[in-house]
């Protein structure tokens, strides 16, 4: 029984403990050993298989699901973790519908692909549970390399480096390693603290120092960092987050859905959270869907996205939509805020229908209509903040060439913070991997 | 990370894992191929004698069983030896071999069962570089018609004859590869072995027909309307070749032969049980025709997970399981256990209930709730419930320790007991003691 059900504005106890924790357990629960094979059962095998080229890491998903149906997941897991080293954060929140999953030939036999997701989730698990990390680091170099940022694209870096014998030294900002898979994603999607001990299995490897709350220009520069290391892998994601631009933005309770989403996955204890009554989300994201979802699994009554464009050029998944609606999460497409509403505190937004214009532009309709609101969450991308000088930038982003190079000699740069690619945990966990093994050929090359 | 590579009769691999001498051993693109993929050697596909060679039928090769899935069980083919001239498969041998010098090359032979024709083709084939020659004495359709193949298997002196000659002609390591299509496979191999083969391979295909098209009344795979029984192979005739295998390997007269298994590898499992049954290598063929060369990286991978982890050589592996391949009238008949129903895994599909109920020993009672438990007083312990029951462990067999009591013959378990000694067999021996 729970008193703050139904009261107003943005308070914490909307429903009981047993009910948070009823919310919020794992959104797809592992395989157990049964259904892995029956999963793995369903795999052709392809030849040159289109799951394959779909992955941003190119894991060999036909090796490993054969390695799992014949009793080795061990083996499995090596083969995914010999492309990509967060492997298991990946099978979690990898859009896999629009990956491998979306490219498996069974989607276009029956429209039901194998569950690659979830056999990468098993074989990884079951390894990562093993008291032992299963890589070996090479002859020491005597190279010594920074890495800025614990996020996926850093770790991957740094996981790669060490294996080749280099030092590393990972510079991060924020207390915890993870990046964006401690503090950006939705809680149901890695339960039991799976980041940190992701993280922590990873430095199993050995040679890899992590530094905590050193941010890049403030407590180190780039200069520095060339000074004292052999190369530099910049990998600090976004920082900044994008303003809505429409009036009364400044208003309480209008709030970004990263800093919702961190705080959530930080909080030790649920019921202390505060939440709205009604709830709207602007964005068209992943990030817009894992806040409007997590929002209504606090007791939220009503949880909206709107998005500006059309249904279809969301960025979330259909999977990610259907899960949001599933959970009672309400999406209005072609809508864009005009004003936010209130006196101190967000009371309703107001919104314009959109529509396209004839040279291809969104431009907003006469056509409005206001929501309920005492909390509002902006989702409408991130942007890079901080950005040394001296680096080119790409559309706001760190101007990058082949495996990541950057403008200047000796400095790497991947993950989101780079252009090019999508924004997700395997793209990152790719381009840090290549700049890794860029970096390794060039600094042997003399 | 264990040691995969492999010495199988003075032939070195880097694994023990062959492609067998079949269709995608015919070239040298798909041994190429092969190797790149990570394949240890190759049985390059049967050589004939010098002259026009074979010909083969233009419409389907081919008969297939599938399982669920259209899974891929059994294969059955009616093509013959190679169809490409003689020199340009010498050429091509030795070619790949010269670019590939620490994979095994072994080449098939099948030619006609005179002295003089295996004596010529042995000096054809001597400059090629190849690691060794096996005597193709399985082919059971076409080639047999003409006298070679299982025709010359299936007679033992045969066998020991041309065996002799290639001995005699040849400096090359032999492996006789052994025709199924016998009453019993010990006989051609001590033949071989008489002969001075180094090894024997086996099995080549079964004599089948995989299935009948019911409007044209004829057998698959069909030409123009006829059908010729074909040689059958892949997962579906592992249990036949594990066997005979485990024959020979137990078999006194050939202890100690070295084998190499074919029939039905299609993972590292199906490999590391033809080898502890005696096998040195295997050679695979239907796996690779229906997944692709790839599949060799899981049997590599998978072997060496398994010897890493009951930390072994795989030199431990072969024949390991070949003491504990006996005669059933060895087997202890004071081994007694029970079926025992796991409820909390069981979904009650009620197969164990039907099986035991109508087939064999009423010993699952069916209780009110779809409960299905085993009746102890009735159960034999034939083991149908669990191999019909859908859920892993489910069901298992709980062994009775000694001294308990066994509630279906009232009978304490005794110590090892068999039938040699048992009292109902009239040729009983007494006990020594």
């Amino acid at each position: 029984m729970s008193q703050a059900r139904l009261a107003p504005g943005v308070v914490p106890g909307r429903l009981t403990p047993s009910e948070l924790a009823a919310n919020f357990v794992d959104v797809a629960p592992p395989l157990d050993d049964h259904e892995a094979r029956v999963a793995a059962d369903r795999c052709y095998f392809c030849h040159d298989a289109p799951c394959i080229t779909a992955c941003p890491t190119s894991i060999d998903i036909p090796l490993f699901i054969r390695q799992i149906a014949t009793g080795t997941p061990d083996a499995a897991a090596m083969t995914i973790f010999h492309a990509n080293i967060l492997g298991g954060m990946c099978g979690r929140v990898c859009p896999t519908e629009n990956l491998c999953e979306g490219a498996c030939v069974r989607m276009e036999a029956e429209g039901k692909p194998v569950e690659i997701g979830a056999l990468q989730r098993y074989a990884t698990d079951g390894m990562m549970a093993q008291p032992v990390h299963p890589f070996l680091r090479a002859a020491p170099t005597g190279k010594r390399i920074a890495v800025v940022g614990a996020g996926p694209a850093g770790l991957s870096a740094a996981h790669r480096l060490a294996a080749k014998g280099h030092d590393v030294t990972i510079f991060e900002a924020r207390p915890k390693p993870g990046g964006l898979n401690e503090y950006g994603i939705a809680s149901y999607k890695a339960v039991d603290g799976f980041a940190q001990a992701e993280v922590n299995w990873l430095l199993g490897i050995g040679g890899i120092t992590l530094r905590h709350d050193y941010r890049l220009g403030r407590d180190i520069t780039l200069d520095m960092l060339r000074a004292e290391y052999d190369a530099v892998f910049l990998g600090m994601g976004l920082g900044g987050v994008n303003a809505l631009r429409a009036e009364g933005e400044d208003r309480r309770n209008v709030l970004d859905a990263v800093s919702f989403i961190r705080d959530l996955r930080q909080a030790s204890d649920l019921t202390t959270l505060p939440v709205g009554r009604d709830v709207v989300v602007i964005g068209g994201g992943m990030t817009a869907v894992d806040a409007a979802v997590q929002a209504k699994l606090l007791g939220a009554e009503n949880a909206t996205i709107v998005y500006r464009r059309d249904q279809s050029q969301m960025g979330a998944s259909r999977h990610e939509q259907d899960h949001a609606t599933s959970a009672g999460v309400r999406i209005i497409c072609n809508a864009a805020p005009v004003k936010v509403h209130g006196n101190g505190a967000v009371v309703e937004v107001e919104f314009a229908y959109t529509e396209i214009d004839p040279d291809g532009g969104l431009r907003m309709t006469d056509d409005r209509f206001r929501l309920k609101a005492d909390q509002l969450f902006r989702a409408i991308g991130q942007r890079l903040d901080g950005v040394p000088e001296a680096l080119a930038l790409d559309g706001g982003k760190i101007a990058v060439t082949g495996p990541g190079r950057t403008s200047i000699a000796g400095i790497w740069a991947g993950g989101d913070c780079a252009a090019g690619g999508d924004d997700l945990t395997v793209t990152a966990v790719a381009e840090g991997r290549d700049a890794a093994e860029d970096i390794h050929a060039i600094l042997m090359r003399g | 990370m264990a040691d995969l590579r492999s010495d199988f009769v003075g032939i070195k691999s880097p694994n023990p894992f062959w492609l067998a001498s079949a269709p995608p051993t015919d070239k040298e693109y798909n041994v190429r191929r092969a190797f790149q993929a990570g394949w240890g050697g190759v049985v390059w596909k049967t050589l004939g004698a010098e002259g026009p060679p074979v010909v083969n039928v233009n419409g389907p090769r081919y008969g297939v069983v599938h399982g669920p899935d259209r899974r891929v069980l059994g294969l059955n083919n009616i093509e013959l030896i190679t169809d490409r001239p003689l020199e340009v498969n010498l050429r091509e041998i030795k070619q790949v071999k010269r670019d590939y010098p620490d994979r095994a090359m072994v080449i098939s032979l099948m030619v006609p069962c005179d002295e003089q024709s295996w004596r010529d083709i042995l000096s054809r084939i001597e400059d090629t570089g190849a690691d060794g020659v096996e005597l193709n004495f399985g082919c059971p359709h076409g080639m047999s018609e003409r006298g070679m193949g299982s025709a010359v298997g299936q007679v033992p002196e045969y066998i020991e004859m041309v065996t002799r000659w290639v001995k005699q002609y040849s400096r090359m390591p032999c492996i006789v590869k052994l025709t199924p299509n016998i009453t019993d496979v010990r006989k051609p191999a001590e033949a071989a072995m008489r002969g001075g083969a180094d090894a024997v391979s086996l099995i080549n295909t079964i004599n089948s027909i995989t299935s009948v098209d019911l409007d044209l009344f004829a057998p698959e795979p069909t030409i123009d309307g006829k059908g010729a029984h074909g040689g059958y192979c892949g997962p579906a005739v592992k249990p036949i070749a594990l066997n005979m295998v485990a024959e020979i390997a137990r078999n006194p007269a050939t202890h100690g032969l070295p084998i190499s298994g074919i029939g039905g590898v299609t993972t590292w499992r199906d490999a590391a049980e033809f080898m502890v049954l005696g096998a040195g290598t295997v050679q695979v063929c239907t796996a690779a025709m229906t997944y692709g060369f790839k599949v060799v990286q899981e049997m590599i991978t998978g072997l060496r997970d398994y010897l890493d982890s009951h930390d072994m050589a795989l030199s431990d592996l072969i024949g390991r399981a070949v003491p504990n391949v006996t005669d059933w009238q060895y087997l202890n008949l004071n081994y007694v256990t029970k079926a025992r129903i796991d409820q909390d895994l069981c979904i009650k599909c009620g197969r164990c209930y039907a099986a035991c109920e109508d087939t064999s020993h009423q010993a699952i009672a069916m209780l009110p709730g779809r409960v299905f438990e085993v009746k102890e007083d009735e159960c034999v312990a034939c083991n149908l419930c669990l191999d019909v029951c859908p859920v892993e462990n489910c069901i298992t067999m709980r062994e009775l320790a000694v001294g308990e009591m066994d509630l279906r013959t009232g009978l304490r378990r005794g110590t090892h007991a068999n039938w040699t000694t048992h009292p109902n067999n009239p040729m009983a021996v007494k006990a020594a003691e």
